[in-house]
């Protein structure tokens, strides 16, 4: 089976290390890596031997073949600019931008009812890390609200993110919601300057009935963690899913804590950045998804 | 500069805001309408009206509000007759929506706040206050953990955003005297022409009431208290000893002494589940400089897994959490709970 053709824009901190991801796939090639500035990102490309330009979409939409998938790893305004024009270009774009222009995605809870989007949005760091926990969560018993906590190293948090942490809030609590599977949700972040700087760290509760059965709701949160290490691969718990008993305050429910840990694959990005990790991992992930349905289309 | 005060110092007093971690968000609109009540009759011309960790807090990490903080900020703007309403905003657990929110319950005071090196998230929040028409302060948390330099520079950001104060916040209530009076001074030296500056202490290793000293002598005109030290750790700079001795020191902050005393006397006092005190898990946050608002939750923490408190607090310390990280405490509680499993274990 051939491999379906890729570009990348944005080849930044984000795209280098998707392209080191991309590499190693079977059912993807990355053949063209897409910037506005020359810059050292299309400089690795080309040392690998990718047609690499400073051009933008205008070049990128030039060349023959057209890729059949694009990941954008630029910004939420650039990408709401490149959508129309790589939807009528008959492109699928995977979207790393907070720009959420098509459905947001995460791949083990909701790829199969995007399959055959043309534009899908990755969301947010702590939405991948921790949306696939709520529904693992949700899929067993009522959640009347969930919460997730996202702490990252400083230094992992780029000036797009700083600029507008509230985006991450709003859209990271949305997928809560939508994706997770309650009606209620709430998102926190957290950054911590510490040196040598800390690993990425998720922490879910999630309020769950005085009389849910905690034995599947572990055995769900289990089954889901190795779903997604087979993609983040250091993708973890802490411990056991934790459980305390109902509170009054609590509105009579209980709790559920599930404390995870994200340690990057240190393909190009530090491993401490696993919340940009996911990220790349989880596009990488939708792209041969996306990329498998598109060969068996030709092949059918 | 657009905000700020005229006088030599003001007095913010947030019982019913940092009090708020010392009450586990328990406050009722009673509490907080009798208490507002006799800090406006005594002149405190600030008062702080929010969950602990600043509006939009009330979760699972930080603890549920009894009362929607809504409801208590408007109740609070109601009941000052001459007193303006602050809230807290800490950007990453609150948004621009709860901000917009506080605004139109009456608080006309926006203090914004962030890790002391991670200022940048709080440019947005500024830019939102400044155009609802709000005072503004930056409140640089945890500020023993970068050096006074640093602070400045991270100071400078929040002004240039828009702040009208920025705060050197001893969150941890870990400066000892000159550490925090060069903290203002740095401060001072790099924002002075634009901007007052303000000092927010506590008392874990009870120099609170000496720091805000040291930074009224060094130029800050803003200093934050709470009566009866209602607030997370061993408890803020008392607002009622700040009174007594900026009076003594001839120091004008229009705050009546006795107004104050009696306030937390017979307001504050009454509904005090305990006293905040340096006891040994207070003095252990100062002392290894852990965020003072860790401390309740380290102590549930402790009793759940049958861990110390303090040594939970001591491994915070360590591992460099900061403010916001309240679950870290439960996961490190877990670790020790672990830890001493295998080695009960490995025992028989």
């Amino acid at each position: 089976m051939s491999k379906v053709l890729a570009a990348i824009i944005g080849p930044g901190n984000i795209g280098t290390d998707l392209l080191a991801k991309l590499r190693r796939s079977d059912v993807i090639e990355v053949g063209y890596v897409v910037g506005v500035v020359e810059s050292d990102g299309l400089r690795r490309a080309r040392d690998l031997g990718i047609a690499a330009s400073a051009d933008g979409l205008d070049w990128l939409l030039e060349q023959d073949p057209l890729p059949d998938i694009v990941f954008d790893a630029t910004s939420a305004k650039a990408h709401r600019a490149a959508a129309p024009r790589l939807a009528d270009a008959g492109i699928v774009a995977i979207d790393l931008t907070p720009a959420a222009v098509g459905p947001l995605v995460c791949p083990p809870v909701n790829f199969h009812e995007h399959v055959d989007a043309p534009n899908i949005n990755m969301i947010s760091c702590g939405a991948q890390a921790t949306v696939p926990i709520v529904h693992a969560v949700s899929r067993v018993v009522d959640v009347a609200y969930a919460e997730i906590v996202a702490s990252v190293a400083a230094k992992s948090a780029g000036p797009g993110t700083r600029a507008n942490i509230d985006e991450f809030t709003h859209t990271t609590s949305r997928a809560v919601r939508e994706l997770g599977g309650t009606p209620k949700g709430k998102a926190i972040i957290v950054l911590n300057p510490v040196e040598p700087p800390m690993i990425m760290r998720d922490t879910v509760f999630c309020a769950i009935p005085p009389d849910a059965d905690h034995d599947l709701i572990t055995e769900s949160v289990r089954l889901r963690v190795a779903e997604v290490q087979q993609y983040v691969p250091g993708y973890q718990l802490r411990a056991a899913p934790q459980f305390d008993e109902p509170r009054e305050q609590w509105n009579g429910n209980g709790r559920v804590s599930v404390f995870l840990e994200v340690r990057g694959a240190g393909d190009y990005l530090p491993q401490y950045a696993g919340n940009l990790d996911i990220m790349t991992a989880a596009a990488a992930r939708v792209g041969e998804l996306v990329a498998t349905k598109l060969s068996q289309a030709v092949t059918a | 500069m657009t905000g700020g005060t005229q006088r030599a110092v003001r007095i913010t007093d947030t019982t019913l805001r940092d009090g708020s971690h010392a009450m586990s968000h328990q406050f009722t609109e009673e509490q907080v309408r009798a208490t507002v009540h006799a800090l406006d009759s005594s002149g405190v011309e600030v008062i702080e009206v929010s969950h602990g960790d600043g509006v939009g807090g009330s979760s699972f990490n930080y603890g549920f509000s009894r009362v929607d903080e809504m409801q208590l900020i408007a109740a609070a703007a109601e009941e000052a007759k001459r007193a303006r309403i602050a809230i807290l905003l800490v950007p990453g657990i609150g948004t621009m929506d709860d901000l917009r929110a506080a605004r139109e319950n009456g608080a006309a005071i926006a203090r914004i706040a962030t890790h002391c090196t991670e200022a940048d998230v709080s440019v947005q929040h500024f830019g939102i206050a400044r155009s609802l028409g709000m005072e503004t302060v930056g409140f640089l948390m945890m500020s023993h953990r970068t050096t006074p330099d640093e602070l400045a520079r991270q100071a400078r950001i929040m002004v240039d955003a828009g702040a009208d104060c920025v705060y050197a916040v001893d969150s941890a209530g870990a400066l000892v005297l000159d550490e925090a009076r060069l903290r203002i001074a740095a401060l001072v030296a790099e924002v002075g022409e634009d901007a007052q500056v303000g000092f927010h202490g506590h008392q874990n290793l009870s120099l609170g009431v000496a720091n805000s000293v040291l930074a009224f002598q060094t130029g800050a005109r803003q200093i934050d208290g709470s009566l009866c030290a209602l607030g997370a750790g061993a408890g803020n700079s008392p607002t009622e000893v700040l009174a007594a001795t900026f009076n003594h020191l001839g120091v004008e902050t229009g705050v009546d002494v006795g107004g104050v005393l009696d306030a937390a006397e017979e307001v504050v006092r009454p509904y005090l589940p305990r006293w905040p005190k340096a006891d040994r898990t207070a003095i252990v946050q100062g002392w290894a400089g852990v965020y003072s608002s860790f401390l309740l939750h380290a102590e549930h923490a402790a009793e759940r897994y049958q861990v110390p408190a303090h040594k939970i607090l001591q491994k915070a310390g360590e591992l460099g959490y900061v403010g916001g990280q309240e679950d870290m405490l439960i996961d490190i509680a877990l670790q020790m709970a672990q830890e001493r499993d295998l080695a009960a274990t490995g025992a028989r």
